[in-house]
């Protein structure tokens, strides 16, 4: 008895425990609307369904959201710029690979350079707002809010306010998929950011850096840390990590329209932060924390689609689901959470003594 | 001898989940008296006067006001305050942005045909601060005054909703003696008025001094009500303590160091200063002293020690360190050449308040050690539990956040953190302030330990009994300036106090 209670315990103490409730419910509740959810099948040596689709569709999410939330983490304010500096990279990287011509079906310049200009220039965008933020002490929203309108302004100036199309079907493989691979490259692209940035934050002392600047920059300080340098590096990496997202983007339309490109993933990827479980204040997160919040808001909107809503109704259903999420996960309902539990124990403790 | 009681408590617990926090608690106010109510950390103080003002729920006992013919359960501090019950904390609760006139009047603003009417507001303002012997202008804002003064403007609104009973929760804290001086002739007049007034506080010296009575908890539970003159001070640290405690009084200093290395010098400055808050000084510091910084609450005295750790980037002058010219631009060039700084406000620049005592312990040895060389887990964890260990840290787990610890438990961990770095010079900034007896008594030991040890520290206190205990040296800071150094056999209450008070041969 007492075993299986601390095991619940355990269960229900473990951090990322209600981000994965969350996520687990949305697909519960797909599998009832949608009994098809799972099904995968295969054409053309490439899985289809909509499991492997909330999958793929959710890599740029994710990608945005590990940048995210790293920023939210050492500066507890949000980098709102991402979605735009994602359209200005994947402008970039095309424009790079077109010479400039409104629609190609052969490369300009080659490849690899295409996608150095375009994480060059998410990363540099990234730095700018690190140093607005970190350097100029400019609150982030404000700082961020700069790029986020200028920033698909400077790629319609890049692109002469036309979109340019790469018909090359190499340029479709990094949204697509390569041949003879049955996953979408997209979710290679995903889960190598993931790693990579996991493995950043717990090999070196940068995750605890984070933690510490995020949490007391003042204390942070004293005991001989460069707060600044920390802010400027989470921001330079969300930079990073937005112009990785905008060349899958751009890749998956073979195309750039600066309009459209990334438009409202910063909100997305801000709530994947949320959902996660981390706090907006910053200090301690959990990066993987993140990454389930980014594929449980994709899972959702898949479903959406699934049960034919339309588009523009949407956010609608969505904006219900978070707020379901958001409610579960608030101090407040953990606080009368855990007083019903204490209750339910205390009533089984009393019905067993007796 | 109860006829004028104010206020009884009978029999009060309350139990929080798996502590029990007060267990059968008599307490007993008079009017026109002012009680002491003493014990260690976790004692119960808190608790008690939550509960009597309605912040937590007890479970048993009774409580009673004199002149109500039913029991008081206040439900929050606002219904404690219309029963005649107002607490004043150590963090004024006022508004520093509105007028003294508006802080005195919020949420009662006298009105005329429903606009408020600042004549009146104003006019009864000054009466009751005059009331209270405070003349100012109730007009500005009331950031513009001292905290001493906004405390009593607290106290002032506290006693003006005609409170009966006033609860002060440390006030003193981050007054300095004048200030303190001040609250006490407030105190007092309170008092001559009829007001029983609780005093809850860390300073022995303040009780002795302004006290009627003394009400003593221990591990909630109600050690005794005395009377001050019938219980000397060394008692009353043994009923707090529990045990016949080896008196504070009774440290020794420990032996001194070899004589050659007394005269390395660890740190030299030479007409060192900080634009706006620290005047150039000199100052040398050999291996294994203490050197003591006192001087009144905004003297220079934190200021001159932020200037060498680099807290505050010295704006001219140089500083050796063992005979090396460096230049001190951040705080980690200061700890890389063996500095170390346990900052004043332990909440808001010590603690890392969510991250776990481990992670507190080892992140200033992780800053210096850089961010490419992660310190292992198990390495991290031995360093961790070898000074929970040191420094008798009272926690669950290494891995608890450190915001769940007490105050003096949280300092230990700060502590151990600096420890961990093996500084050749430590900075202690109020390493004390507002923490038990037993743990100040404990850290002044460490100190002389680790100078005799062959560390250097600087120990910068508001109390002097404590820097006159653990120093060699002292030196006496006024309005940004050095303006004395006291030797070790000119150390005492006062000459010190004549040294900061600014005496004829120190002008």
């Amino acid at each position: 008895m007492s075993s299986s209670k601390s095991l619940i315990k355990k269960v229900t103490g473990f951090r990322l425990f209600l981000p994965l409730a969350c996520l687990f419910l949305v697909l519960i509740i797909n599998v009832i609307k949608t009994p098809t959810f799972f099904n995968i099948t295969i054409q053309n040596g490439v899985l289809y369904g909509y499991i492997i689709d909330v999958i793929n569709r959710g890599s740029e999410l994710v990608i945005f959201a590990v940048g995210m939330t790293l920023v939210v983490a050492a500066s507890g304010g949000t980098d709102i710029s991402v979605g735009a500096v994602s359209a200005l990279a994947g402008a970039v990287c095309c424009f790079v690979l077109s010479g400039g011509e409104q629609s190609t079906d052969f490369y300009h310049a080659p490849y690899i350079l295409g996608v150095v200009a375009a994480i060059l220039i998410g990363a540099i965008c990234g730095a700018w707002n690190g140093f607005l933020v970190a350097k100029l002490k400019i609150q982030p929203m404000v700082a961020t809010l700069i790029l986020f309108t200028a920033g698909r302004g400077i790629a319609q100036l890049l692109t002469d306010g036309q979109m340019i199309y790469l018909r090359v079907d190499h340029f479709k493989m990094l949204g697509a998929s390569i041949p003879g691979v049955p996953l979408p490259t997209p979710v290679f692209v995903a889960i190598i950011v993931v790693i990579l940035t996991y493995f950043l934050l717990k090999k070196t002392a940068l995750g605890l850096y984070i933690e510490t600047v995020g949490c007391n920059s003042k204390a942070a300080r004293l005991v001989g840390l460069n707060s600044t340098a920390i802010k400027f590096l989470t921001y330079t990496f969300c930079g990073f990590c937005s112009g990785i997202a905008g060349l899958i983007i751009t890749s998956r339309v073979y195309s750039i329209d600066a309009n459209n490109a990334g438009l409202n993933l910063e909100l997305d990827a801000i709530l994947a932060v949320a959902l996660g479980g981390n706090s907006l204040g910053g200090g301690k997160f959990s990066l993987l924390g993140s990454v389930i919040g980014a594929y449980t808001i994709q899972a959702l909107t898949t479903t959406l689609y699934a049960m034919s809503i339309s588009a523009d109704q949407i956010p609608v259903y969505k904006a219900i689901v978070v707020v379901i999420i958001v409610t579960l996960q608030s101090p407040e309902f953990t606080k009368m959470r855990t007083a019903l539990a204490a209750k339910i124990a205390s009533g089984k403790t009393a019905k067993e003594a007796a | 001898m109860d006829n004028n009681a104010v206020l009884t408590m009978r029999h009060i617990s309350k139990n929080f989940p798996g502590v029990v926090a007060l267990s059968d608690v008599d307490f007993t106010l008079r009017a026109g008296e002012i009680h002491a109510l003493m014990g260690e950390n976790g004692a119960g103080k808190s608790t008690l006067i939550k509960v009597l003002t309605g912040v937590e729920e007890f479970e048993t006992g009774t409580i009673r006001m004199a002149g109500m013919d039913h029991d008081l359960i206040n439900k929050s501090p606002q219904m404690a305050q219309g029963n005649g019950i107002s607490t004043v904390y150590q963090e004024v609760n006022l508004c520093p942005n509105l007028s003294v006139a508006e802080n005195l009047f919020l949420g009662r603003e006298p009105k005329r045909a429903g606009i408020i009417d600042w004549k009146t507001m104003n006019k009864k303002s000054r009466e009751i601060l005059g009331n209270l012997n405070i003349d100012i202008d109730v007009t500005r804002s009331l950031e513009h005054y001292s905290l001493a003064l906004q405390q009593m403007f607290a106290i002032a609104r506290a006693v003006d909703l005609s409170a009966r009973v006033l609860i002060l929760d440390e006030p003193t804290s981050s007054l300095d003696e004048h200030e303190v001086e001040k609250l006490f002739s407030l105190m007092k007049k309170l008092k001559g008025d009829g007001v029983g007034i609780i005093f809850v506080t860390h300073f022995l010296e303040q009780v002795y001094k302004v006290c009627d009575k003394i009400t003593v908890l221990r591990n909630g539970c109600l050690v005794g009500e005395y009377e001050v003159e019938n219980l000397p001070r060394v008692q009353l640290v043994a009923k707090m303590m529990g045990k016949d405690f080896d008196d504070v009084s009774a440290i020794k200093k420990e032996k001194k160091i070899i004589e050659e290395d007394a005269n390395i010098k660890i740190i030299e400055a030479k007409a060192l200063a900080h634009e706006g808050s620290i005047k150039p000084f000199d100052l040398v510091l050999k291996k294994g002293e203490v050197i003591g910084l006192s001087g009144l609450l905004g003297s220079g005295r934190s200021e001159l020690a932020r200037a060498i750790y680099g807290a505050d980037k010295p704006d001219e002058g140089e500083l050796f360190v063992k005979g090396q010219k460096i230049v001190v631009s951040a705080p980690i060039d200061a700890m890389k050449s063996g500095m170390s700084y346990l900052p004043e406000n332990r909440k808001e620049e010590g603690i890392i308040a969510e991250l776990s005592v481990r992670e507190n312990i080892i992140i200033a040895l992780q800053a210096k050690k850089g961010m490419f060389k992660l310190l292992g887990k198990k390495e991290q964890e031995e360093f961790a539990d070898k000074y929970i260990e040191l420094l008798q840290i009272k926690t669950a787990s290494r891995e608890t956040p450190i915001k769940q610890l007490s105050g003096g438990n949280q300092q230990k961990v700060i502590l151990g953190r600096w420890l961990l770095t093996n500084p050749e010079f430590l900075i202690l900034d109020e390493p004390t302030r507002g923490i038990d007896i037993g743990t100040k008594t404990e850290i002044q030991k460490l100190v002389l330990k680790l100078a005799g040890e062959g560390m250097s520290v600087m120990f910068i206190s508001s109390e002097i009994e404590e820097m006159i205990r653990t120093c060699s040296r002292m030196i006496v800071m006024r309005d940004g300036r050095k303006v004395g150094e006291l030797e070790e056999h000119e150390l005492s209450q006062m000459s010190i106090m004549k040294a900061i008070a600014g005496g004829s041969e120190n002008e």
